[in-house]
């Protein structure tokens, strides 16, 4: 039985798709980094961000509306910003009252907190989009390439080897559970400090497990010569075509930048 | 009559499509003791995944004459034993103790009867001593039985076992054997043995590519050559020719 966790990677032929990893990787760097850096308020840059990646979702065959929905898994955590309103000096907005504590929402503060709620997005957006139409492998070849330390690629390679492997075991605890989970009378159930310390023994045992895992995949490597590098194939030659896509976005990344600063 | 498993045209594909039961129709009476053949990717393990309601397809299926719903899967999971193929997977809890005793604890039953059935449970398979340890530690035979425990400690009046022979030494094996063959509730149990099969079980269903390809007395099935060939199956019995040739090589 699998889980079906959604393989991150959608299969297509579009000029998305076949750029170079490794201007890819680069350039959904440099998208992040302008994002991050462009400064709150910038709303017209923001604009041309948005559109940057719509055109690149598009390009890429990829649906609009998938990619958008995904890239809001980003908004719990910068939920963490929401200090960033209440204490931003300016034009007060609101006032919120919790028992002796008075928070005053200030207009600049309003401001900075949108702006980083929308940077989340979109550079969560860069991310999905580079992971979409780059099959896994691909990128950690990339990632060696690109000169990255070999023990960093190796622990991102296997974690894409294992996360799977880790979601379908989770998956068959949890099934075990839920068969002996029965429910007799309004007694059944038991407490909630019961039902999290069972749930904390489960996630414990799986870590356990994990690590005896990791020692016979050890062995296995052993077994095969490995002596601690992760040897991969040469990626293929950079295009003409690659340099030219990659700069052509670049360009486009430091118009928008210009347009927020 | 009331039966103790009835599936009525139960249907179900994976979430990529695939088939994997293709109009099941099965009644169990209550107390008997059925093993469910056929070759891996028959679709046995989803099978058992319908009784307790933990996969749903269409189709009905009634466990002692309660149809599996949304609503009733609390009283039907503490009706249906279910016992997973990797005893791994049914071991999630820190010690054998609290592995045996979550299905009755969740139930809600008192401390001093959970504690008595936990007892019960571990001495009906032996391991009656093993109750502090660690359960992924034991060896294969015994996380077994601890499986089996856990799901005994339940009381339920419908036994699912996924494989429960699959990897055991002989010994583990007869020992295993002994203990379904006490056990009084009626069995369903997916098995590639067909030793245990002959041994233990006057029926069996044969299932092979999502269907019911075969439904009777375990030894009218078991002498019909053919039918073991078409569905990867084999006899338990030595032919003849083997068991001479055997005897000459002493």
């Amino acid at each position: 039985m699998h889980i079906h966790l959604l393989d991150q990677y959608h299969t297509g032929r579009s000029s998305v798709h076949r750029l170079d990893a490794r201007v890819k990787l680069l350039l959904t760097l440099a998208f992040i980094l302008v994002t991050s850096l462009t400064p709150a308020g910038a709303w017209l840059a923001y604009l041309g961000l948005t559109l940057l990646a719509l055109g690149v979702i598009l390009a890429a065959g990829l649906p609009p509306l998938l990619v958008q929905r995904r890239a809001l898994v980003a908004l719990p955590f910068a939920l963490a910003a929401l200090t960033v309103l209440f204490t931003t000096e300016g034009r007060p907005l609101f006032t919120l009252s919790l028992g002796a504590w008075h928070l005053t929402a200030s207009q600049p503060g309003l401001i900075r907190f949108l702006s980083i709620l929308l940077k989340s997005w979109l550079s969560v957006q860069g991310a999905i989009l580079l992971a979409a139409t780059t099959p896994f492998p691909t990128l950690v070849v990339a990632m060696r390439a690109l000169r990255l330390p070999r023990l960093l690629v190796s622990i991102i390679a296997f974690m894409g080897r294992y996360l799977f492997v880790l979601a379908d075991e989770a998956l068959r605890l949890h099934r075990a559970r839920e068969a002996r989970s029965a429910v007799i009378g309004p007694g059944s159930g038991g407490s909630i400090t019961w039902r999290a310390r069972v749930t904390g023994g489960m996630v414990g045992n799986l870590f356990l497990r994990s690590v005896e895992r990791s020692e016979r995949i050890y062995n296995a490597m052993l077994a095969r010569g490995y002596r601690g590098e992760l040897r991969t194939l040469s990626p293929p030659r950079l295009r003409p075509a690659d340099g030219v896509l990659g700069l052509l976005f670049v360009a486009l990344l430091a118009l928008i930048a210009l347009l927020g600063w | 009559m009331e039966y103790a498993i009835e599936l009525e045209n139960v249907r179900f594909a994976y979430h990529d499509g695939r088939p994997a039961l293709r109009g099941v129709n099965l009644r169990i009476a209550p107390g008997e003791k059925v093993a469910l053949v056929g070759p891996n990717g028959a679709g046995k393990s989803t099978l058992l995944l319908h009784l307790n309601g933990i996969l749903a397809g269409q189709g009905r299926v009634r466990i002692l004459g309660q149809e599996v719903n949304g609503a009733n899967l609390g009283w039907i999971r503490a009706q249906v034993g279910l016992v997973f193929q990797d005893p791994d997977d049914q071991l999630f809890s820190p010690t054998v103790f609290e592995d045996v005793a979550f299905g009755p604890l969740h139930m809600g039953l008192p401390e001093a009867e959970v504690r008595e059935r936990v007892a019960w449970a571990l001495a009906q398979v032996g391991m009656d001593v093993f109750a502090d340890r660690i359960s992924h530690h034991l060896s294969q035979g015994e996380k077994k039985r601890v499986a089996i425990a856990t799901v005994l400690a339940m009381k339920p009046e419908v036994l699912a076992l996924d494989e429960p022979t699959a990897g055991l030494d002989p010994r583990a094996r007869r020992g295993l054997l002994r203990l379904l063959a006490r056990l009084p509730q009626t069995m369903l149990v997916a098995t590639h043995d067909m030793r245990l099969v002959a041994e233990l079980f006057p029926r069996t269903v044969v299932l092979d590519a999502g269907q019911v390809v075969a439904d009777g007395p375990t030894g009218h099935l078991l002498a019909d050559e053919a039918l073991l060939e078409a569905h990867g199956l084999e006899s338990p019995y030595l032919s003849p020719e083997r068991r001479e040739v055997l005897l000459k090589m002493s």
